[in-house]
């Protein structure tokens, strides 16, 4: 299948990260398969052997989005939220906390849209609130509040 | 995995790595080239030391340091297990968005 651009992950402040991604399609397509559970079922469940099992977005402000990813030996993990902003095709804001809340607290992610000449970059940013957060995220392998960014990084891991 | 980020994370550190990169070096040509005071150069690498990113040797008068690759090594493993993750959502991100634009056009959408 063919790629569309390749996906960078920074770290623009010590509680953000930040991952950048380009897609052959005009934004309202991306923004739609973003907010369609009939859409984000399809894509939105991480290495193979996982499925994302329930999959409800309440489309709307203060509307409820919940999500629960199960693994082919049994394992779940889930994860809800509340929608804080809709602005089709261009923004997302949504929180998220996962059921055991190894994130240590709410995380705000902020999805931005920009469309040029029928492609779309997206924007994905994961706010997490605290530094009990964030720790917590970096306990499980996301990576955010490192002070090193990920390219610089990445750069030298692959010398 | 997280100690490694932890002594990553304060710059002077990662310069130190980044120095270490190209071979082993003595402690004072470190102080030379970072510009800091000799016990804050020491104090950083014991940071690095702990966190079993580098190893020291004696020689002579000299304290020579070298980087270690196996955190390094567990790092990149890591890094590149998420960003696989979200690069394999992205992709079948890019099949469903061929199809959705397939679709338009057959509906014959004016929108762009």
């Amino acid at each position: 299948m063919k790629n569309s651009g390749a996906l960078k992950v920074t770290t623009p402040s010590d509680r953000e990260i930040t991952m950048t991604r380009a897609f052959e399609a005009p934004r309202h397509l991306v923004f739609e398969a973003w907010t369609k559970p009939e859409f984000v079922k399809r894509w939105l469940y991480g290495p193979d052997d996982w499925r994302l099992s329930v999959c409800e977005m309440d489309l709307r402000v203060g509307g409820a989005a919940r999500f629960v990813w199960r693994h082919g030996d049994g394992q779940e993990m889930g994860m809800s939220g509340v929608f804080r902003e809709i602005t089709p095709p261009d923004r997302l804001v949504f929180t998220e906390i996962w059921d055991d809340d190894w994130t240590g607290g709410e995380a705000l992610n902020t999805l931005v849209f920009t469309e040029h000449a029928g492609k779309t970059t997206l924007n994905q940013t994961v706010l997490y609130s605290s530094r009990a957060a964030r720790d917590g995220a970096l306990k499980t392998g996301m990576e955010d509040g490192v002070a090193v960014s990920y390219d610089r990084l990445a750069e030298l891991l692959r010398s | 995995m997280m100690e490694t980020l932890q002594a990553l994370a304060e710059p002077n550190r990662f310069h130190i790595v980044e120095l270490l990169r190209d071979g082993p070096r003595p402690v004072g040509d470190m102080v030379h080239r970072l510009g800091l005071r000799q016990p804050q150069v020491s104090k950083h690498l014991r940071v690095l030391s702990d966190a079993g990113l580098v190893d020291v040797r004696v020689d002579a008068q000299r304290r020579i340091y070298a980087l270690r690759p196996a955190p390094l090594k567990e790092l990149e493993v890591w890094i590149e297990r998420y960003r696989r993750i979200w690069e394999g959502n992205f992709q079948r991100l890019d099949g469903v968005l061929q199809e959705l634009k397939a679709k338009e056009k057959k509906r014959g959408g004016t929108k762009r």
